[in-house]
């Protein structure tokens, strides 16, 4: 057995977050918490997923200071005084960034578990590289898994909004 | 000829998925997004063996920790100790054995997910190890692992002359691994407990109402006091059929008085859900010269694992599609489903036809290769049509373009060569094959899928429909999972109704009756179906009402489409009674099976639906590594209702069916699982994903509503075998196993 010892566990501690442009305090929060845990249950910002909490799936993947992480393996702690980016901030408002918008479009999205990891990561490839080649698209998008729509249709996606970006129908 | 109002959304058009703008937003609240105030976080403590008998259980530590506000084991159980989809065999909590590796042994609620970790790690437990079965041919000769005994099912279809033999005999053994279902969204509720003692249980799930009766049952209470509510569910197929923490979160919640979240961790949810079954066959075909197949024997053995779930039923499809979409007189078909101490295995995508495909189709080839003759033709001479006779005795009575499927498949431009980008080559990024090296093989694998539940399991499916103020709501349990039944129940209502605004409430069990399963491609048929008929009532309804209001008879008024016509005017439905809500709620059959019987012949099966896949591979033969360029598919889809949905059903399925053959497989050893992570157990990723090309025939399914049949499970089943097929092709390899594994190419 693991020797347990409730009086040993790590102390709480308050600090503040900058998420989407807002700064957050960070109440009681146990130092060893992923950011993952904190952006959901201490911010209610539920958009991140949690499909692996291991790095594996890209379902949690935010901007820290504009570079697409796995949320699960951040330390919230380790990003205090960073620029925290979500999937919560992506359409301005009512209006579907052009990635939300091309990804319904084109059927990219069916159970939807993947679809905020991939909507922060397509709009930072983007971003970086307006005009990526499919080979380039495939190899930027192989840490966010989709265990539903074999990629085709978020394939498809990318390229409408890259199409539309260069002002061709 | 009545010319129809073509609504605006209604079938075959591109209507928007309702849930869509959440989904992109972030919005969709998934069963792991749950909370409430002060909610507790439950978690499992699991058996770390696969056979053992426990000798102490002593919980007393954990409850002593700050935070813990509620431990129960199988001491704590009220009502039924077993739960089960069809036979309730497996232990709330194991109590004197534990069976597999991962079986529940007890749970807790904390404060923090942290301080419920490490109350699981205070609870004592001490086992006496036994000797685990884990080999499911010794099973039915080994002594009971469980009261129930270790053959949970075996079935025999016998059919023909059993002389009958071709010219040509092959004959060949095959092997299918364990494949995962690997839904992203994890197994997930939350439990909130009433004054009045009655639960709300929130949950992913692919069928509440089952769900609720199980629960009830172990937590002994009337099912109206379990309110079971879909919460947002991040993809299923089929693992979300049984229960997972359903009556643990339920009961931890009625001994806390707290609500109560659990979220199962990835290396949990390996263990925490059924897979598909692991398979061995034996099988001989017998043909004439000409192709024409005579006679076909099967001998396969399904492993279980330790409880049954839904191995019965996955073993009756096993028995039936065994032969494939093919015709053939003589059969001699004994399947069995064995109890073992590995992982248990139930439903998933393709339900004991994805297993015999790999079967069937690796000895069509071995048999136009004795032959001396094309896969294709060998294919098409011998498919199944309408009026040929299953190895059940069954008749094929409604659309069967086996062969348009095959030639669909096959039309697809073949692909271009691979470029010469690393990132293309089989290996891809790992840059190791050498391009020089890489040979491409090209394979068909055509499978065969029933719809509907079978053997006189006469599902139905209950659903509401309402109009008030122009607005049409539906009101179903029906679970969307993601494949987008929402979206065609609002398209059906558009179409049956002409109302453009329709709202799809997903109702919990205390407002309407069950939808059954989103499983076996039946929720378009059924939730549709009775999605139509509510609707086709309200529209009668209506024109009652007209009649009543205007003075009119009956026979004077009548429907157009969906248009109210009378001797004087012409109303469209939905304005036709303004002020007066009209709400039906209806239950819709299909048209009944029977069981087998011994011989297993018996008109068990409601509908078929047929699938081709063509795959074009790229293989380093030195190396063993595969890249899948290219899968062609001609689908049997009886009636398209929404384009891309179906598409993605399509892309989706033929991607997991791909997975299968070369890279996806739990690897069980002695019991244990060895692979319980994303980075162990390969899914396709985006480097992974071929092109995919499909084609869709439309022969309206006489029976089913609109004349479409269910379109999620064959885009699994034939798109693998195809894969293997390729490798073959390209390497010479047998290639008796699916997964394919480096070595099984390299090394021969
Ligand atoms: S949840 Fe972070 S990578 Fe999977
Ligand atoms: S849409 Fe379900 S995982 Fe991507």
């Amino acid at each position: 057995m693991t020797e347990t010892n409730p009086t040993a566990w790590p102390a709480e501690s308050t600090y503040a977050l900058r998420v989407n442009g807002t700064e957050h305090q960070v109440p009681d929060s146990w130092v060893g918490e992923s950011l993952l845990h904190v952006l959901r249950e201490r911010l209610g910002l539920y958009g991140s997923k949690n499909a692996c909490e291991q790095g594996e799936c890209g379902s949690c993947t935010v901007l820290v200071d504009g570079r697409p992480v796995c949320a699960c393996l951040e330390l919230a702690a380790g990003c205090i005084d960073a620029d925290v980016r979500t999937v919560e901030c992506v359409a301005a408002g009512e209006l579907l960034h052009d990635v939300q918008a091309a990804l319904l479009a084109e059927g990219g999205v069916q159970c939807g578990f993947c679809t905020p990891g991939f909507v922060v990561a397509i709009s930072e490839l983007l971003d970086r590289s307006p005009d990526p080649g499919p080979l380039e698209v495939r190899e930027a998008l192989s840490g966010n898994l989709c265990r539903c729509t074999g990629y085709s249709r978020i394939f498809e996606a990318v390229t409408s909004v890259v199409e539309v970006r260069r002002g061709r129908p | 000829m009545a010319v129809r109002d073509r609504a605006r959304g209604g079938l075959g058009t591109e209507a928007a998925r309702p849930d869509g703008i959440p989904k992109v937003r972030g919005d969709f609240a998934f069963s792991s997004d749950l909370h409430v105030d002060g909610m507790l976080w439950g978690r499992t403590l699991r058996s770390p063996h696969p056979h053992a008998r426990i000798r102490t259980l002593d919980v007393t530590p954990a409850l002593a920790i700050a935070g813990v506000s509620a431990v129960i084991t199988a001491d704590d159980v009220p009502g039924e100790l077993h739960y089960g989809l069809i036979s309730a065999d497996q232990p709330v909590f194991a109590r004197d054995v534990v069976r597999f590796v991962g079986e529940p042994i007890a749970a807790v609620a904390a404060d923090h997910p942290e301080t419920a970790r490490r109350a699981l790690e205070a609870i004592i437990v001490e086992y006496d190890v036994l000797t685990p079965l884990v080999d499911a041919e010794a099973a039915a000769g080994w002594e009971p692992i469980h009261p129930d005994g270790n053959v949970i099912r075996s079935v025999v279809i016998r059919r023909g002359d059993a002389a009958a033999t071709g010219d040509v005999i092959v004959e060949g053994t095959y092997e299918i691994g364990m494949q995962d279902q690997a839904f992203l969204g994890p197994e997930s509720g939350l439990a909130i407990p009433a004054e009045d003692g009655s639960i709300d249980l929130h949950v992913a799930t692919q069928w509440t109402h089952s769900d609720r009766d199980q629960v009830a049952a172990c937590l002994a209470m009337p099912t109206d006091m379990i309110r079971l509510h879909l919460a947002g569910v991040g993809g299923a197929f089929g693992a979300r059929e049984d229960v997972s923490m359903q009556v643990h979160a339920s009961l931890l919640a009625k001994v806390a008085r707290r609500p109560v979240k659990m979220s199962y961790l990835r290396d949990e949810s390996f263990v925490g859900h059924v897979h598909r079954h692991p398979a061995r066959f034996w099988m001989r075909h017998h043909a004439d010269r000409d192709g024409t197949l005579r006679r076909v024997e099967v001998r396969t053995t399904f492993d279980g694992g330790a409880y049954a779930s839904s191995s019965m039923a996955v073993i009756g499809n096993a028995a039936r599609f065994s032969v494939g979409p093919y015709r053939v007189e003589s059969v001699d078909i004994e399947a069995t489903a064995v109890r073992t101490n590995n992982p248990p295995c139930g439903a998933m995508r393709g339900f004991g036809s994805v297993q015999v495909c790999f079967a069937h189709e690796s000895q069509m080839d071995l048999l136009a290769a004795e032959l001396g003759m094309d896969p294709v033709e060998l294919r098409l001479h011998n498919a199944l049509r309408t009026g040929d006779r299953l190895p059940t005795g069954q008749v094929l009575r409604g659309a069967a373009p086996v062969a348009e499927c095959i030639r669909a498949a096959m039309a697809h431009p073949m692909p271009d060569a691979s470029p010469d980008e690393v990132l293309a080559r089989p290996g891809g990024a790992g840059r190791t094959s050498t391009a020089t090296e890489i040979r491409r093989g090209t394979g068909l694998a055509v499978g065969i899928k029933n719809l509907m539940y079978s053997e006189g399991e006469n599902d139905t499916a209950s659903a509401t429909v309402r109009l008030a103020g122009g607005v049409a709501t539906v009101k179903s349990a029906a679970a969307e999972v993601g494949q987008g039944f929402v979206t065609i129940a609002q398209q059906i209502v558009r179409e049956v109704l002409g109302v453009e605004e329709v709202v799809f409430h997903s109702a919990s069990t205390a407002e309407v009756a069950s939808a059954g399963s989103t499983s076996a491609s039946r929720q378009t048929w059924m939730s549709g179906g009775a999605v139509a008929q509510a609707s086709r009532l309200v529209a009668a309804a209506i024109c009652q009402a007209v009649a009543l209001r205007e003075g009119l008879t009956p026979e004077e008024v009548s429907l157009d489409g969906t248009t109210v016509v009378t001797p004087t005017a012409r109303i469209p439905l939905a304005d036709a009674v303004p002020d007066q809500p009209i709400e039906i709620a209806t239950t819709f059959h299909h048209a009944p099976t029977e069981p087998l019987d011994e011989d297993g012949q018996g008109d068990a099966d409601v509908s078929f639906a047929f699938a081709a896949h063509r795959a074009v591979v790229d293989v380093d033969p030195d190396l063993g590594l595969v890249r899948v360029v290219q899968i062609t598919t001609g689908q049997d889809v009886g009636r398209v209702l929404h384009p891309t949905q179906l598409l993605g059903q399509v892309e989706g399925g033929t991607v997991q069916g791909m997975g299968l053959a070369v890279m996806e497989e739990i690897v069980v050893q002695d019991g244990f699982v060895k692979n319980p992570s994303f980075t162990d157990y390969l899914l396709p990723t985006t480097l992974d994903a071929p092109e995919i090309l499909a084609t869709f025939i439309e022969e309206p399914e006489p029976d089913a509503p609109f004349g479409a049949k269910g379109v999620g499970e064959p885009p699994i089943i034939s798109s693998g075998p195809a894969v293997v097929a390729a490798i073959r092709d390209a390497t010479g390899a047998p290639l008796r196993r699916m997964p394919v594994r480096p070595a099984d190419v390299a090394l021969g």
